[in-house]
């Protein structure tokens, strides 16, 4: 039992070890990229803004759960 | 980091932070964190209505996490969150109006702060001398009923107001199998307008209303409750997001900031819940409704806006 939640520990550990460089990546990448157009889009268009927002933010959700459950499954393969 | 769309610069670990804690709280307790998320933001100098816009969007991310994570442990009851999905952006729309009639009579700052206060205080309460009579209760309970507690069963002592709610047999009655339970529609919908009412008027997805009602009012078992939330936040965010951006009030970098942290905490949150049976949940959530209380009283002593 002890060693289980351990082993849990560990891999959620090395989970956000991984998740923090992606997520460093992420800001550095996509959101310099993205700043720019989305800012001309809220000044200008503001109903397709809006749809571009919910679309990003729920999009972002999805993948990012996608790679959290990924990371997790493949580290507790790799540790058993 | 510089957010064009507010004007802010803000330290971008320190939204991922935000994120984290309020992911954790969402995902045990089913609530979007807006008592927490706002301040947070307007702590860094965003504008108060670029906070509120911005926190819908990003609790709009972290509740399709939470909700999906939720779905997965059969936690959520899909038939149950449409249905209170209509309700509640008919009553989201209530608030908001009463909003403007209030900002036309120029009180609403007094009135809304005070109704806040009143509400936060009353449901810490409540759900205290409900969790806190039911455990006491249950104190007495065999091995075998103790190792069931993190079951889906629930057991609460408003469960005979809680019955004869459910006793009112106004046609259309609905079944609901996933819950549980048979109950009006008008009930349902009453449930979901009064959260939604509350939504639109307070601000925020109104969690901290809407899981203790689905408990008390409808007999939902508490971890479906907060699943189901999570679930019909998800619809009622993405309207409130909507109309917050097209009146220029969202700054989608800051959401999707901190979004990321939300993500890790919405999943510490919701595999907890499965550690806890359905009282202890709720006394855990006795504190947060206070916390928003001590904002308001703090803005109302003092004049400042946190």
């Amino acid at each position: 039992m002890k060693q289980d939640a351990a082993k849990s520990l560990r891999v959620f550990a090395a989970e956000l070890a991984i998740y923090a460089v992606l997520v460093t990546g992420y800001f550095f990448l996509v959101l310099h990229l993205l700043g720019g157009w989305l800012y001309r889009l809220e000044v200008q268009h503001r109903v397709v803004y809006a749809v571009v927002a919910i679309l990003l933010i729920a999009g972002q959700a999805v993948v990012l759960d996608a790679v959290t459950t990924g990371l997790f499954r493949l580290l507790r393969r790799r540790w058993r | 980091m510089f957010f064009p769309i507010s004007n802010s610069h803000i330290n971008p670990l320190y939204l991922v932070v935000v994120g984290f804690v309020i992911g954790i709280l969402g995902g045990f307790f089913g609530v979007g964190g807006s008592f927490i998320a706002g301040p947070a933001l307007r702590l860094m100098g965003v504008d108060w209505n670029y906070a509120v816009g911005t926190d819908l969007a990003h609790i709009v991310g972290k509740s399709i996490v939470a909700a999906r994570k939720h779905r997965s442990l059969g936690n959520v009851d899909l038939k149950l969150g449409m249905i209170m999905a209509l309700g509640t952006i008919g009553g989201a729309e209530g608030g908001a109006q009463l909003i403007q009639a209030l900002k036309r009579a120029g009180n609403v700052n007094t009135v809304v702060s005070w109704v806040a206060i009143v509400v936060y205080v009353g449901i810490s309460i409540f759900m205290l001398w409900e969790s806190h009579t039911t455990l006491k209760l249950h104190k007495g309970r065999t091995a075998s009923d103790a190792k069931s507690a993190a079951s889906k069963a629930d057991h609460s002592a408003f469960g005979p107001v809680t019955k004869k709610i459910q006793g009112m047999k106004i046609w259309p009655i609905i079944s609901l199998p996933t819950s549980g339970i048979q109950i009006s529609l008008w009930t349902i919908l009453a449930v979901a307008l009064v959260g939604g009412f509350f939504s639109g008027f307070l601000g925020g997805g109104a969690g901290y209303i809407r899981m203790p009602s689905m408990v008390y009012v409808l007999g939902v078992p508490t971890h479906l409750a907060v699943g189901t939330d999570l679930f019909e936040i998800v619809i009622s965010a993405s309207y409130g997001t909507f109309t917050h951006a097209i009146k220029g009030n969202v700054d989608i970098l800051i959401a999707l900031v901190m979004h990321t942290g939300a993500v890790i905490g919405a999943q510490i949150g919701v595999v907890a819940t499965q550690y806890f049976a359905g009282p202890k949940i709720r006394l855990a959530f006795v504190p947060l409704p206070l916390i928003g209380a001590a904002i308001v009283i703090y803005t109302l002593l003092t004049g400042h806006k946190l």
